[in-house]
């Protein structure tokens, strides 16, 4: 990867342009454990990750799974005063679903299960063919460039954090107990941080394009 | 240093694959995104939202965020209010956490966006960095500022015990997720290409 110096033959498939700053950068295969970096902002441009295809898809069956368990398991239960009550992820959504603020509820419902559900289809849905050494499923494009566009959108690592502060202010008031739904979506956190290290956007654009 | 860019050579980078095009052509052909070319009319959407943002972080500091029925009585609590229960209850670092990512964050990134979206054009050619560092400060660690939405969400639907104790939210949760999502997708519309692009050619494209 090298800083282009003659514009006169330059054939535009054989380039990346810095998202962040512009500056045009030939695109080439690097080996594995190596990086390439924009020569002017330092934005990262490619990692190479060329057989981590199938630890992608593995990871994002693995969260699929711990959804649909942080779904259906309660997620907290307090008690006070011989009083107990448990709460569903899909209960706390549902705590705005009264009246004009339930367009909020679906918002939250979105950040939290439905926006990364979504991303971990997509992922299998894109790779899935590729790591198969077959040409991409139709839409493949659009669904992959969907699921990246959505990612600031995910919060499921936000709400973990909500979760604590509300915690923290319930203890006054009552007992706590975590439900399995509650660990089951810490899992989901580190297994999703641990898929996206081991995406390379650059890569699957590539492979995307060429099959 | 002098770079050479997808602009000056006469293409269009796409900002969401990397992959160029020719200038002429409106989409991406890889990843089907729309092609932006560097220039200013972009920052009229991140203006847009910027203000929009603006309008509904007011009303989410004065209306209150929670609404407590206890055995003593009702309480409403604002942002603020929040933030400084957990103090006088001696919780100082969550009391830090509530306060820095429902004020610091929001009044942090208003200012920053609008600084960004001000100088543009007035950077020096080489010095593009610091303002691409805050650029990617603030894309961070906006979503943060929703910590206090699922706060809210999480105590309404867990603290349901009828006389003894019952949370509901109030309207300023949904005005504050508004202001929050609004600032993101104004800092998502902000084109950070043109942090480098010198004065007098961000004012001739
Ligand atoms: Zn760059
Ligand atoms: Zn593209």
């Amino acid at each position: 990867m090298a800083e282009t110096s003659a514009p006169a033959k330059l054939d535009p498939a054989e380039l990346i342009a810095c998202p962040q700053c512009d500056a045009l950068h030939r695109a080439e295969h690097l080996p594995e454990g190596t990086r390439a970096r924009c020569v002017r902002c330092k934005t990262l441009l490619i990692v190479p990750r060329e057989r981590s295809f199938l630890h992608v898809i593995a990871l994002s069956f693995t969260g699929m799974i711990l959804m649909i368990g942080a779904i259906f398991f309660p997620f907290l239960e307090i008690s006070a005063r011989g009083l107990t009550h448990e709460s569903s992820i899909f209960g706390v959504a549902m705590a705005f679903s009264d009246g004009w603020l339930a367009p909020l509820a679906f918002a939250v419902l979105s950040m939290i299960v439905a926006i990364p559900v979504f991303r971990f289809l997509a992922l299998i849905y894109t790779l899935w063919p590729l790591a198969n050494g077959q040409p991409a499923w139709p839409h493949a494009a659009l669904i992959f460039r969907l699921a990246e566009e959505a990612q600031p959108w995910a919060m499921a690592e936000i709400f973990i954090i909500g979760t604590a502060v509300a915690l923290v202010k319930i203890a006054g008031l009552a007992q706590v107990s975590l439900g399995p739904a509650f660990w089951a979506f810490c899992v989901l956190i580190i297994v999703t941080t641990l898929k996206n290290s081991f995406v390379s956007k650059w890569v699957i654009w590539d492979e995307i394009e060429q099959k | 240093m002098n770079v050479l860019t997808a602009t000056d050579a006469g293409f269009t980078g796409c900002t969401r694959c990397g992959r160029v095009w020719p200038r002429e052509d409106s989409h991406c052909g890889r990843c089907g995104a729309k092609l932006h070319t560097v220039d200013r009319h972009g920052l009229q959407a991140v203006w847009a939202w910027w203000l929009a943002g603006l309008i509904f972080y007011i009303p989410a500091n004065f209306y209150p965020m929670l609404l407590t029925q206890t055995l003593t009585g009702e309480q409403k609590n604002t942002i603020v209010g929040g933030a400084i229960e957990l103090w006088r209850h001696h919780n100082y670092g969550v009391a830090l956490i509530v306060f820095g990512a429902s004020v610091l964050i929001p009044i942090g990134k208003f200012i920053a966006i609008a600084y960004l979206a001000l100088a543009v054009g007035n950077e020096r050619r080489r010095g593009g960095h610091p303002h691409l560092h805050l650029y990617e400060v603030v894309e961070f660690i906006g979503r943060w500022s929703m910590i206090d939405v699922f706060v809210v969400a999480i105590l309404s639907a867990l603290v349901q015990l009828g006389f003894v104790a019952s949370i509901h939210p109030g309207p300023a949760a949904a005005s504050f997720a508004l202001s929050v999502a609004f600032t993101m997708l104004s800092a998502q519309s902000f084109d950070p290409r043109l942090i480098w692009r010198g004065p007098e050619r961000v004012t001739s494209a």
